[in-house]
């Protein structure tokens, strides 16, 4: 028997019974449900709802946003590879990855709303902008590239068998099409600056030794290896996903070919990432901070984190990713493939945490003491809701899209 | 603003006078140290010998007023805290604020506190006929600061201005902070006028500023013979701190 919303399916793609889907989504609408209380609870009583304190003013929701604008990185990145370098294989993916950046941005955009006291004054950053701040073009140009990135899906909402019956629709969207490498451009330029932007929010601290960089012109070097770590974990995290997708639609979904060029360009990139990213860390713990009278051992003294966090983060998330994707024999493996991938969006995410809650966490003053922070139920549902909705739209989109170009191909 | 440490007791009258003065808001249960307002934070630290050797100091911390490249205005996206280049005063524009405290993360010193709570001064107490109405009060979700009393050099002005005068005498403007300490440990004037006695006192070889490496250029000074304090005052590398040796008698 057919199911009941086989209509609404791609042409003769295979889906499940509409009863499995919705099980399915259960656990992920339960997710957004929660997420949703919490945020009227914080919306209504305000922050106190959270653990935050005047110690830890970023917690748990800046580093699902560094985190999941970094991992989205794959969509502006893949574009401008599809587009602009002319990788014609990347076509096949292109929608996955910009349907994840969508998701990433989208969300992180909802969570930043929440995150700031005054929700309603969050225009007055464009009214009152004043454009020495990091944080003001991180603002100008996540909003510019969620229009992007919607202006980038739409045409693949307007793919849909139903929607493609009304001519319009179908014309308004085959232009879409037309037009995108514009788009991917405008993407391309816009994503390079927040990402680094938002590196450049915290190299900017001078105050805080453990942030502070030095640059090149108004751009610490944070700047940079935050925009080259974003383009390296970037296309695994979309690697990642349709490799999951792959695995739950027990379908082959996307060619070989495709996630084969997105993993060695991601790999050349983590190595340069790396390879910087040890420099930088040298610089950092025998220049910069021996400048403001500390050794580097001096920022784990007290807490959880320890050094064990660089080796982690630079070593078993970096150089280790690094390797694996280099060497094609490895990149070639499924397994191997999926573990490296794992392994640097990991790192990524590592970094992230490292830059926003160990670096609030270390006292700068001598007398200071290290307070800890643990998220309240509320933070976590909201930072969850993100999951929730990032796995419930992919999976409509997957239902009722031509998410995956070559999916009848590889499947006949 | 200088703040002599050998001469400060503790005692804590700058934290009672600067709220009280601010219209700082209170909680019914003020033991959450981390989310409190605070404006002026008195930190005690000790020195790190058993006894008999055992010394204790305090060091208020007032907003240090960063002078070059201020880090919290600097990085504020939406210019709600400005560097008044004539006072060299950081000031915040609560209805300006959307409450990011991306200001906060930039402060090395914790001068910076957010109002997680809306303001609460509960009436029948009588507490709300103590509100200054010099000062506004803060909503939540907003980030406030010291403003060195701003509204107090408003007042002298407005007062030297209605007697034809351009200058402010030393001591007609002073904040809440100053006036207030029993010890007499706080100095407060323009360290920029060679007849006001904060010139003076920085000159003195005891005379530091908190993290003052960093370049931050605090216009707060702190003052004490003891080396132990001196050395608290900033983050040295072994060999690096160097004992003020006292001038011969």
């Amino acid at each position: 028997m057919q199911p009941f919303d086989v209509a609404l399916f791609p042409e003769n793609a295979k889906r499940c019974s509409l009863k499995l889907f919705i099980a399915w989504t259960i656990p992920w609408v339960v997710l957004l449900l929660w997420g949703l209380v919490s945020a009227v609870l914080c919306l209504w009583k305000g922050l106190n709802q959270t653990n935050m304190t005047d110690y830890f003013a970023f917690a748990l929701w800046i580093v699902f946003d560094l985190a999941v604008i970094a991992l989205g990185a794959g969509a502006f990145f893949t574009g401008f590879l599809t587009y602009i370098i002319g990788k014609k294989e990347l076509k096949d993916i292109i929608n996955a990855a910009v349907l994840i950046g969508f998701i990433c941005y989208s969300g992180a955009v909802a969570m930043l709303g929440i995150d700031i006291g005054q929700p309603l004054r969050g225009w007055f950053i464009f009214w009152h902008v004043n454009v020495h701040s990091m944080l003001a073009e991180v603002s100008f140009c996540i909003t510019a590239y969620l229009i992007v990135l919607l202006i980038e899906y739409i045409p693949i909402i307007l793919e849909n068998r139903q929607i493609q019956r009304v001519r319009e629709l179908k014309y308004f969207g085959n232009n879409l099409h037309e037009i995108m490498a514009m788009f991917a451009a405008t993407g391309t330029f816009l994503s390079f600056f927040h990402q680094g932007s938002l590196g450049g929010l915290f190299g900017v601290m001078y105050a805080r030794p453990f942030d502070f960089r030095g640059g090149f012109y108004v751009w610490p070097w944070t700047f940079f290896l935050f925009v080259l770590s974003a383009i390296a974990a970037g296309p695994c995290f979309t690697i990642l996903c349709t490799k999951l997708t792959e695995f739950i639609s027990r379908k082959k979904l996307v060619p070989d070919r495709a996630v084969q060029t997105l993993a060695k360009i991601s790999a050349g990139l983590t190595c340069l990432y790396v390879g910087l990213k040890i420099i930088d860390t040298l610089v950092w713990a025998y220049k910069l901070t021996p400048k403001a009278g500390l050794t580097l051992m001096d920022y784990y003294r007290e807490g959880p984190y320890g050094i064990w966090l660089l080796i982690a983060e630079i070593g078993i998330c970096g150089v280790l990713p690094a390797i694996l994707l280099i060497i094609p024999k490895v990149r070639e493996h499924n397994g191997w493939l999926v573990v490296a991938c794992l392994l640097n969006c990991t790192g990524i995410v590592l970094n992230r945490f490292v830059f926003t809650v160990v670096s609030l966490a270390i006292p700068v003053m001598p007398f200071d003491r290290f307070v800890s922070y643990w998220p309240t139920w509320q933070e976590w549902g909201i930072a969850l809701a993100l999951v929730g909705y990032g796995f419930l739209l992919f999976s409509l989109s997957y239902r009722y899209l031509p998410l995956f170009p070559k999916e009848r191909e590889l499947n006949p | 603003m200088v703040i002599d440490l050998d001469k400060c007791t503790g005692c804590g009258t700058c934290m009672v006078a600067c709220a009280h003065e601010n219209n700082l808001s209170v909680r019914p249960d003020e033991s959450d140290i981390q989310r409190k307002l605070t404006w002026m934070r008195l930190y005690k630290i000790t020195k790190d010998e058993p006894y008999p050797k055992t010394e204790v100091s305090y060091f208020p911390r007032p907003c240090m007023q960063c002078d070059h490249h201020t880090p919290c205005v600097s990085v504020c996206p939406a210019t709600a805290t400005d560097y008044d280049i004539n006072t060299g005063i950081v000031s915040q524009i609560y209805t300006r604020c959307i409450g990011c405290r991306y200001c906060m993360a930039a402060c090395p010193y914790h001068a910076r506190v957010f109002n997680w709570w809306d303001g609460y001064f509960p009436r029948g107490k009588g507490l709300e006929n103590y509100l200054s109405p010099e000062v506004s009060v803060r909503m939540r979700g907003v980030v406030e600061k010291c403003t060195f009393c701003h509204h107090r050099l408003m007042r002298a002005k407005s007062k030297a201005y209605a007697e034809g005068r351009r200058e402010l005498e030393e001591g007609e403007y002073v904040t809440a902070c100053t006036e207030a300490c029993p010890a007499k440990a706080i100095t407060f004037g323009d360290l920029n006028n060679p007849e006001h006695k904060v010139h003076q006192l920085i000159k003195s070889p005891y005379a530091f500023r908190l993290l003052e490496r960093l370049g931050t250029e605090p216009k707060v000074y702190y003052l004490s013979k003891k080396d132990w304090v001196r050395k608290m005052g900033d983050n040295y590398l072994p060999g690096e701190f160097k004992p003020v040796t006292p001038p011969k008698a």
